[in-house]
C-alpha cells in the first residue's frame, strides 16, 4: 500500500483491492490563469479501510485542493488534469470518481465520502435549523424515511457525538464552536459513509475543544469503521491520530510513511523541519526552529528538489534533478537525493 | 423571549412615531409665512374681510389657537379624532378623505408594482448570480441602464410609444372617468388598464437595483462554506441554490424592501405627475402648489407612518428570515 509517483508505482504485498477504499493515482490539479498553479504535481496515495490517513503540510501545499479533488468538489478555476481516483466499495464494486456526474455524482456524495470543513463556524447554514440541515441529507439520499424517521435518526446523530437531541430545534448561532463541530460531524457521519474527509477539522478551535473532538473522532471510528483522511498543518496532531502520514510540499508529497515512524526517525529534511518546528510537551526543552525561506512559487515549472532552496543538506543533484517519491531499502517512499542510493556518496556527506 | 423582542420594538417604534407627530406639528409652524395670512390677502385683493375672519380661518384648517403647548394639545386631540382640518385645494373636503383615496390608489399601483420589481429583481438575481459568467451575465448591465436612465424620461417614451403611438394602454389617469366609482367589473378592469403602464415604467426602472444587489450577494454567499458543505451532501442544485445560498444573499435586499414599500405611500410624484394618477404623489404636489398646509401635514403624517408601520412590520419578519437578530 506504499505508493509513489510517477510511473514507478510498486504494487506490493497487501492483497490490493480489498482492504483499499480509495486510490488516488497521480492526481494533478491546476488552478487555471495566465500562469496556471499547478497545486497538486502527481500524487498519488491510498486508504486502506479503517485507517486513518494524514496529509499535512505548510498552507499552499496543496493538501486542502487534494481533499478537493479526493471529493470531486473542485471548482473552477480549478481542475484536475491528470490522474485518477478510484473508490473500491465493500461489496467489491469499483467507482472510478472522474466518470461521475450529474445524479450519479449527488447520489455518491456522502453516502461514500462525506466532508468535515476547514471551519465548522461556516460549515453550517446560519439561518435554518441544525434539525432543517440534517433533514436536507436524508431527504435526498434515503427519500423512503417518512418524516418522524428522519428526525429520530438525526436525534440519534446529536446523541451520538454528545448533544442533546433537543438541540435539533437550535440555529447555529445558538450553539458553541465546538458543539458547532460536533453537529458537523455527526453530519458528516449521517448516511454511514466509508470515508470522511476531514479538511482542518480542528483549527479553528482551542486546544482542550481540539482535544475533546479528536477523542470523539477516535472513538467513532472505532464504532463504526470509516475510513478518514486528515488534513491539517499540525503535525503532532497528526503523530498522534493517524495511522499512515503523507507529508506534501509544493503540491508534491515528499515522505510517505506509518505515524512512528515519522515521528521517530523522518528521512525527508522537510519533515525534520517541521518535527523541529513544534516543542514536544513531555521531552526535553530545546531550541526551536522553524523552516527559514518560502515554498516555491507553483507556477512556476520547478527544476530539481523543490525544498532544495530552503534544505539543509543540499547537496549536488538536489538542484538539477527532481528526486523521484521512491522507498530506500527497509523504508518508506521519500523524495529526497539523501536516501537514494544513486547518490550514496554525496549523502553520506551532506544527510545527517 | 419572542414577547420581549417584539415589545421592544413596538416601544421602540412607538417613540418614533411621537416624534414623527410633533415634528409634524412643529414643522409648518417654523416655515415663514402663515396660510391663514396667505388666504386673508388672497381675500382682501377680492373685497373686504369679515371681523374674525382669521380665527375662524385657523379653526377650519385645524391649526388651533392659544398658546403653543395649548396648540400641541389641540392638535394631538384632533390627531387621535382623526380630524385633519380642511383642505384648501379642494375647499371643504376634510384632508383625511383626500388622504385616504390617494392613498389607496398608490398603495395598489405603487405597491404592487414595488412588489413585483422586488421578486422578478430577486429571482432573476438569484438565477444570474447561481450562472455567474454564464450568458445570462448580460442581464445586468441592461437592467442597470434602465435603472440609470432618468425615470420621467422612460416614463415619457412608453407613453409615447404604448399610449399614443401604438395606443395599447391609456395614457392617463387612474380610471376612466365615464365610469361609476366602485366595486363593479367595469370600472375594476378599467382601473388595472390604466394601472398597467405606470406599473411597468416603475418595474423597469427598479429593477435593476434589486437584481444587481442580489446577483452581487449570491456570488459572494456561494464561496461560503455551508454552501460548498451543502454540495459535497450531494443535495440538489435547486436546494443548494434556494435554501443555503439565495436565503442567506437575500437578507441585505429584505432590509432594502423595507425601505421602498416604506416609501410606497410617499407615492412617486414623478410617475403621477407623468400619468397625471389620483396619486399621494400627485396630491401632495397639489398641496405644495396651494400653500394647503393642512393636506401637507396631512400627507405628511400618512407617510411617516407608513414608512415606521412597514419597517416594524419587515423588522417582525427579519427575525424570522434570520434568527441571529433575534438576539440582539
Amino acid at each position: 500500500m506504499i505508493p509513489s509517483t510517477g510511473t514507478e508505482t510498486r504494487d506490493d504485498s497487501s492483497g490490493l483491492g480489498t482492504d483499499l477504499v480509495l486510490r488516488a493515482s497521480n492526481v494533478s490539479v491546476e488552478y487555471a490563469g495566465s500562469r496556471p498553479t499547478r497545486a497538486v504535481r502527481e500524487v498519488s496515495l491510498e486508504l486502506r479501510r479503517g485507517e486513518v490517513l494524514g496529509i499535512v503540510g505548510e498552507s499552499g501545499c496543496g493538501k486542502s485542493t487534494f481533499a478537493y479533488a479526493l471529493t470531486r468538489m473542485l471548482r473552477p478555476p480549478a481542475r484536475m488534469t491528470a490522474g485518477v481516483v478510484e473508490y473500491y466499495g465493500r461489496d467489491g464494486e469499483v467507482i472510478d470518481l472522474a466518470a461521475l456526474s450529474g445524479d450519479r455524482l449527488r447520489e455518491f456524495r456522502w453516502n461514500k465520502i462525506s466532508m468535515v470543513f476547514q471551519s465548522a463556524m461556516n460549515a453550517l447554514n446560519p439561518v435554518t435549523g441544525i434539525g432543517s440541515q440534517m433533514d436536507d441529507i436524508f431527504r435526498t439520499h434515503r427519500p423512503g424515511m417518512d418524516k418522524a424517521a428522519r428526525r429520530a435518526r438525526a436525534g440519534q446523530l446529536l446523541e451520538m457525538v454528545g448533544i442533546d437531541p433537543r438541540r435539533l430545534r437550535s440555529f447555529p448561532h445558538e450553539l458553541s464552536g465546538g458543539m458547532r463541530q460536533r453537529v458537523v460531524i455527526a453530519m458528516a457521519l449521517a448516511l454511514e459513509p466509508e470515508i470522511v474527509v476531514m479538511d482542518e477539522p480542528t483549527t479553528a478551535l482551542d486546544v482542550l475543544v481540539q482535544r475533546e473532538i479528536l477523542d470523539e473522532v477516535e472513538r467513532l471510528r472505532a464504532e463504526l469503521g470509516f475510513s478518514v483522511v486528515f488534513i491539517t498543518h499540525d503535525l503532532a496532531l497528526l503523530l498522534e491520530i493517524s495511522d499512515r502520514l503523507a507529508v506534501m510540499y509544493a503540491g508534491q508529497v515528499v515522505e510517505y510513511a506509518p505515524a512512528e515512524q515519522v515521528a521517530t526517525e523522518p528521512l525527508h529534511p522537510y519533515t525534520r523541519g517541521l518535527l523541529r518546528s513544534f516543542p514536544d510537551l513531555r521531552g526535553q526543552r530545546r531550541e526551536m526552529h522553524g523552516i527559514p525561506g518560502n515554498p516555491p512559487d507553483l507556477r512556476e515549472a520547478l527544476v530539481g528538489c523543490p525544498f532544495a532552496p530552503r534544505c539543509e543538506s543540499v547537496f549536488e543533484p538536489c538542484r538539477e534533478i527532481t528526486p523521484p517519491l521512491r522507498a530506500p531499502a527497509g523504508g518508506w517512499p521519500v523524495a529526497c537525493h539523501l536516501h537514494d542510493p544513486a547518490h550514496d556518496d554525496y549523502s553520506s556527506e551532506g544527510g545527517r | 423571549m419572542r414577547l420581549r423582542y417584539i415589545g421592544r420594538k413596538l416601544g421602540f417604534y412607538l417613540v418614533a412615531a411621537w416624534i414623527a407627530i410633533t415634528l409634524n406639528f412643529f414643522l409648518p409652524r417654523l416655515i415663514p409665512g402663515d396660510p391663514v395670512a396667505v388666504i386673508i390677502s388672497k381675500q382682501q385683493q377680492t373685497g373686504t374681510v369679515p371681523l374674525g375672519e382669521a380665527d375662524q380661518l385657523r379653526r377650519l384648517l385645524g391649526l388651533g389657537s392659544g398658546s403653543l403647548a395649548g396648540q400641541y394639545g389641540q392638535y394631538l386631540n384632533s390627531l387621535a379624532h382623526l380630524r385633519f382640518g380642511l383642505s384648501i385645494t379642494v375647499f371643504p373636503t376634510p384632508v383625511i378623505d383626500l388622504v385616504r383615496q390617494a392613498v389607496f390608489w398608490t398603495l395598489i399601483l405603487v405597491g404592487i408594482a414595488t412588489l413585483l420589481s422586488f421578486a422578478l429583481g430577486i429571482a432573476l438575481g438569484t438565477v444570474t448570480g447561481w450562472k455567474r459568467g454564464s450568458r445570462l451575465d448580460a442581464i445586468v448591465p441592461a437592467t442597470t441602464l434602465l435603472t440609470a436612465v432618468p425615470y420621467f424620461w422612460l416614463a415619457l417614451l412608453l407613453v409615447y410609444l404604448f399610449a399614443n403611438t401604438w395606443q395599447i394602454f391609456p395614457a392617463q389617469g387612474g380610471f376612466d372617468p365615464a365610469l361609476d366609482v366602485g366595486w363593479n367589473g367595469a370600472f375594476i378592469s378599467s382601473a388595472i388598464q390604466h394601472s398597467l403602464l405606470p406599473a411597468i415604467t416603475l418595474i423597469v426602472a427598479s429593477v435593476g437595483g434589486w437584481l444587481l444587489g442580489m446577483r452581487n450577494m449570491m456570488v459572494a454567499t456561494l464561496a461560503e462554506d455551508y454552501v460548498v458543505a451543502a454540495e459535497a451532501k450531494g443535495l440538489t442544485p435547486l436546494r443548494v441554490m434556494a435554501k443555503y445560498a439565495a436565503r442567506n444573499a437575500v437578507l441585505p435586499s429584505v432590509s432594502g424592501f423595507a425601505v421602498s414599500i416604506g416609501f410606497v405611500v410617499t407615492g412617486q410624484i414623478v410617475m403621477e405627475q407623468v400619468f397625471n394618477y389620483p396619486g399621494v404623489g400627485n396630491l401632495l404636489f397639489a398641496a405644495v402648489q396651494n400653500q394647503d398646509y393642512p393636506l401637507m401635514q396631512g400627507i405628511f403624517l400618512a407617510i411617516s407612518f407608513a414608512v415606521l408601520g412597514a419597517n416594524l412590520l419587515v423588522d417582525l419578519l427579519y427575525g424570522f428570515i434570520d434568527p441571529r437578530t433575534k438576539e440582539a
